[in-house]
């Protein structure tokens, strides 16, 4: 237990290992350290910003689909009314062809019905003549009596 | 050394002798064979187990540190690295602590002053006869196996730190601010010898206690190992209990081991810390 030369060897090996270490140990460890502290500092703050952008996200989807939402109803009140409209026009069409086609189908019979009623009054005249003839053989002249025998034929 | 060759007065002053080297009176090197031979060669030799056993520990922290500092990568540590990056970050953080100036030096010193007493002082928990009951087999009169035990390293680590201090004393504040820091408070300039006095003493006490609490502990603590060990040779009842003791004692020592590294360690920032500030 005596104080020699250990001592100051002691102080100069302590002297040299804290010189290795200061130079060879501490700053590699240390810079590693502090990498890896970044790079998880950063890691973090990314899973952050993911997060926060998956939350944008689905909130802007949400929003798109209301919005579609709403267009899609929009749409089909706007085809139904569309629909109604249609149905209204083809009605009054409808109509008014039915009314047209009644119209003329009065009027054709109109037509037919006098039709034959000068067919049967031509009939008649002639059966009339034919039967005065009969009557009067001599007394009456067709062509001289023809605008008396036309008269009567138009009272008919 | 087996107690039974040896009286206990034998034993105990036999395991607290160094193996030392250097000159005889007679004029001829070697090892000293004896506690007055030891004594007789003065400050001219050297503790050989004491510089054997502590460069051995400093050259293996550094080792494995070194290795790990080497191939240091960001990604997934594996197990070596993280142990080291453990006691690194410890360390950053004891430093960050107590040190406020800026100095890239402290923390690799107190790195360096952990793990080495740490290491020294872990020695101590090794059975206490293996390691000289080995030497004396190969023909070594003495074996110390814990170096932290002998005066001259702990000294020598607190000188250093000593030498430290004053040169950032003198290199932050300037000869004359150092000097006016031992002289000039805390009584003002005419109660300057007094304050030379009460400074100095202050100044001296720093690596002086320094040095001291740590071989005492570790002296102590050696000491006790020794006097249990000595029951082993007083019969079975004796040798049981002293197999007990050993082991409650070892588990003890554990946090006293680890404790007087860390007060090394923090005490050695700290009086960095305070040659770095300014006092008034």
């Amino acid at each position: 237990m005596n104080i020699n030369m250990t001592l100051i060897g002691q102080s100069i090996t302590f002297a040299i290992f804290v010189w290795f270490c200061m130079k060879f140990v501490w700053p590699p460890i240390v810079s590693a350290l502090e990498v890896r502290r970044k790079q998880i500092a950063d890691g973090l703050a990314a899973a952050d910003r993911g997060k926060h952008e998956l939350e944008l996200a689905a909130k802007r989807a949400s929003e798109t689909l209301h919005d579609a939402k709403l267009k899609a109803s929009d749409i089909i009140a706007q085809a139904e009314k569309r629909a109604m409209q249609i149905v209204e026009e083809a009605k009054g069409t409808a109509k008014e062809e039915g009314d047209r086609l009644i119209t003329s189908a009065k009027a054709e019979i109109e037509q037919e019905s006098h039709r034959a009623r000068e067919a049967l009054r031509g009939e008649v005249a002639a059966l009339v003549v034919a039967g005065a003839g009969k009557v009067l053989r001599r007394e009456v002249n067709a062509q001289a009596h023809a605008d008396l025998l036309e008269a009567i034929k138009n009272e008919l | 050394m087996s107690a039974e060759a040896h009286t206990s007065t034998e034993y105990i002053k036999h395991h607290l002798q160094n193996l030392t080297y250097g000159q005889h009176p007679d004029g001829t090197w070697g090892l000293a064979h004896s506690v007055q031979e030891a004594k007789d060669m003065g400050f001219m030799a050297i503790n050989l187990d004491t510089m054997g056993f502590s460069i051995g520990l400093g050259v293996l922290f550094l080792f494995f540190f070194h290795k790990v500092a080497k191939s240091a990568a960001v990604g997934v540590p594996n197990g070596l690295q993280n142990f080291v990056e453990w006691i690194v970050e410890f360390i950053d953080s004891s430093v960050k602590g107590s040190f406020t100036a800026r100095n890239p030096m402290v923390a690799p010193l107190a790195l360096t002053i952990f793990i080495w007493v740490f290491l020294m002082n872990l020695m101590d928990l090794l059975p206490i006869d293996w390691i000289p009951g080995l030497a004396s087999a190969l023909g070594l009169p003495y074996m110390k196996v814990v170096a932290t035990t002998d005066p001259n390293a702990t000294f020598g680590m607190s000188l250093t730190v000593f030498a430290l201090v004053i040169y950032y004393s003198i290199k932050m504040k300037g000869a004359g601010g150092f000097l006016g820091e031992l002289t000039l408070q805390p009584f003002g300039k005419w109660g300057m010898p007094a304050n030379l006095l009460l400074e100095g003493v202050n100044l001296i006490a720093k690596p002086v206690s320094l040095a001291l609490r740590l071989f005492g502990n570790m002296y102590a603590g050696e000491m006790i190992f020794i006097l249990i060990a000595i029951m082993f040779s007083g019969g079975a009842v004796l040798a049981l209990t002293g197999g007990v003791l050993q082991w409650a004692w070892a588990v003890f020592h554990i946090l006293i081991i680890t404790l007087q590294a860390f007060i090394f360690m923090t005490l050695t920032i700290v009086y960095l810390d305070m040659a770095h500030q300014e006092h008034h």
